[in-house]
């Protein structure tokens, strides 16, 4: 049976952490996502997942602190990217590079591992355990850290995104927000990377912008939608993962797919209507 | 605006030496030369994104280290991506906020602003479109808006008509002059065609062969001049308010090609 939801009433009281967890990640995903399509770098998402998860399960092999491993892994991979890539074409063959080597790291530290198979593969594919206290205080705190980040930096970075030439003839420091971006990306990443897994971030941080984008080009509008998007996405993929005894990812990851199909099919609609 | 005995040189080749350049506010300059003899350069110096040799360059006395929010900018005209979450006044927004910090606290004058530049530029019926469906004059009218909006003391335009054809040419380049004019702000226009500007240029600032020659279009838009800058001949022709400049087989040997 897939979906099974006699006994929901008692279940919801034991994901309150996962729960918590989700909704801060829908609101930094949603809004980070803007910027990750209007700066071109869904590969580099990708990337820094691949090293995030690499760092996660270093930590794992050597007894350290999971989520720190993640967040290391990221932002090596972040800093990286920073200073060598600012042509797009530079960056995208550096995160082709980084890409597999992080994945065989990781996969190196996993099989060297002694502990359980189950908890191994959580990292790349996500984690069916709830979230507990220590690691959701981690994940709020970098939820907090990079919303409160993104609202001070959004109009200077909408700035650079849009024409980076003329946003560093105004003034704005386009090197330094560039470098502060992928720290916050790789932030967010590394918190993602503990629910839905290094192989699904995307899910989280490019397809419910990408998604927001397609129905419309308002800049309030976008960020809005976009975290309705992620947040229907993460909490209802929990919710309905409860009643279906299957990991937490494809329900994840099969909704925000169904926003964006839905999206598209609206954003077509109307063009046929004009 | 002052550049002073600037100089800079990529290796072995000076892109220009000695430049001297005053520029009083309300003035036109237009810049012209070949690829690669360091117009872009020049406006980069000018931002301070660009070290030069020796020399200084100074706005009201004052270097500038990274862009200066006294400075406006057009860069040439670029497609923009539909995905683009931005309408076409938000680009005249960003102009009057976009190196601001944080949350805005003076939205009720800002808008009232870009209500003022809009109607400059006669954008009303266009305010509300996403910038990735714009055509190209129209993105470059709102980006002429977006240089004006914040009345800077000087406009930096790196070749802003290209790709445009004559009558959206003739369109924005009138509007720039307008605004300048309206505003006193000095305009230095990077170009490689002076004709769409000619009426509403004062001076031109011609660089090539690591030299320049600054002058009024009549002192220097002639055969003897550019000849003598060129280091061979050259033809300046002027027909029906035109000026058409005829190389013999010099532009096909470029000072560019040398180091790129």
């Amino acid at each position: 049976m897939i979906f099974d939801f006699a006994n929901y009433d008692q279940l919801i009281p034991l994901v309150t952490n996962s729960l918590i967890a989700a909704a801060l990640l829908g609101l930094v995903g949603g809004l980070i996502g803007i910027f990750v399509m209007t700066r071109d770098m869904s590969f580099a998402v990708h990337g820094v997942s691949e090293l995030s998860f690499a760092g996660a399960s270093i930590a794992l092999l050597l007894g350290a602190d999971v989520v720190a491993g993640s967040i290391a892994g990221s932002l090596v991979a972040a800093l990286i990217i920073g200073v060598l890539g600012s042509r797009a074409k530079d960056r995208n063959s550096i995160i082709a590079v980084l890409m597999p080597f992080g994945l065989g790291l990781g996969i190196l530290a996993l099989s060297l591992y002694p502990g359980r198979a189950s908890n191994k593969f959580g990292l790349l594919t996500g984690q069916i355990v709830s979230v507990n206290g220590t690691s959701l205080e981690w994940l709020a705190g970098i939820a907090i850290l990079v919303i409160l980040s993104l609202v001070i930096i959004w109009r200077p970075l909408s700035f650079a995104s849009l024409d980076p030439e003329v946003a560093a003839a105004r003034g704005v420091k386009t090197g330094a927000l560039s470098v502060i971006f992928l720290v916050l990306l790789g932030l967010a990443v590394a918190a993602s990377v503990q629910v839905v897994g290094a192989l699904l971030v995307l899910s989280l941080l490019v397809t419910p912008a990408a998604a927001a984008l397609r129905v419309t080009s308002s800049p309030k509008l976008a960020p809005v939608l976009s975290v309705a998007f992620a947040l229907t996405s993460s909490v209802g993929g929990i919710l309905l993962a409860l009643g279906g005894g299957l990991p937490i990812s494809p329900y994840i990851t099969s909704i925000s797919f169904a926003i964006y199909l839905v999206c598209r099919l609206v954003a077509y609609a109307r063009k046929v209507r004009k | 605006m002052s550049v002073k005995n600037a100089s800079l040189s990529f290796g072995e080749k000076a892109l220009w030496q000695n430049l001297d350049l005053e520029i009083a506010p309300g003035e036109f300059i237009a810049v012209l030369g070949t690829n690669g003899s360091g117009k872009t350069t020049l406006l980069k110096a000018i931002l301070g994104q660009q070290k030069l040799d020796s020399g200084k360059i100074s706005i009201a006395g004052k270097p500038i280290k990274h862009g200066s929010r006294n400075i406006g900018y057009i860069p040439q005209h670029r497609s923009v991506d539909s995905s683009t979450p931005l309408l076409a006044r938000d680009l005249l927004t960003l102009g009057l906020t976009g190196h601001r910090y944080g949350i805005s606290f003076s939205a009720r004058k800002d808008r009232a602003r870009v209500e003022h530049i809009l109607g400059c530029i006669n954008g009303f019926d266009l305010a509300r479109k996403p910038i990735g469906e714009l055509s190209g004059g129209e993105l470059q009218r709102f980006r002429v808006g977006q240089a004006v909006i914040d009345e800077p003391d000087l406009i930096l335009a790196d070749e802003p008509l290209s790709a445009l054809d004559p009558a959206q040419q003739k369109i924005i380049a009138d509007l720039l002059d307008q605004e300048r004019k309206e505003h006193s702000a000095a305009v230095l226009f990077v170009t490689h065609d002076v004709n769409p500007i000619l009426s509403m240029v004062d001076r031109v600032l011609y660089l090539a062969n690591g030299q320049y020659r600054i002058g009024t279009p009549d002192e220097v838009m002639r055969s003897e001049v550019l000849s003598e800058l060129y280091e061979t001949e050259i033809d300046v022709v002027r027909n029906q308010g035109r000026i058409v400049v005829v190389g013999s087989h010099s532009h096909e040997h470029h000072p560019e090609e040398d180091w790129k």
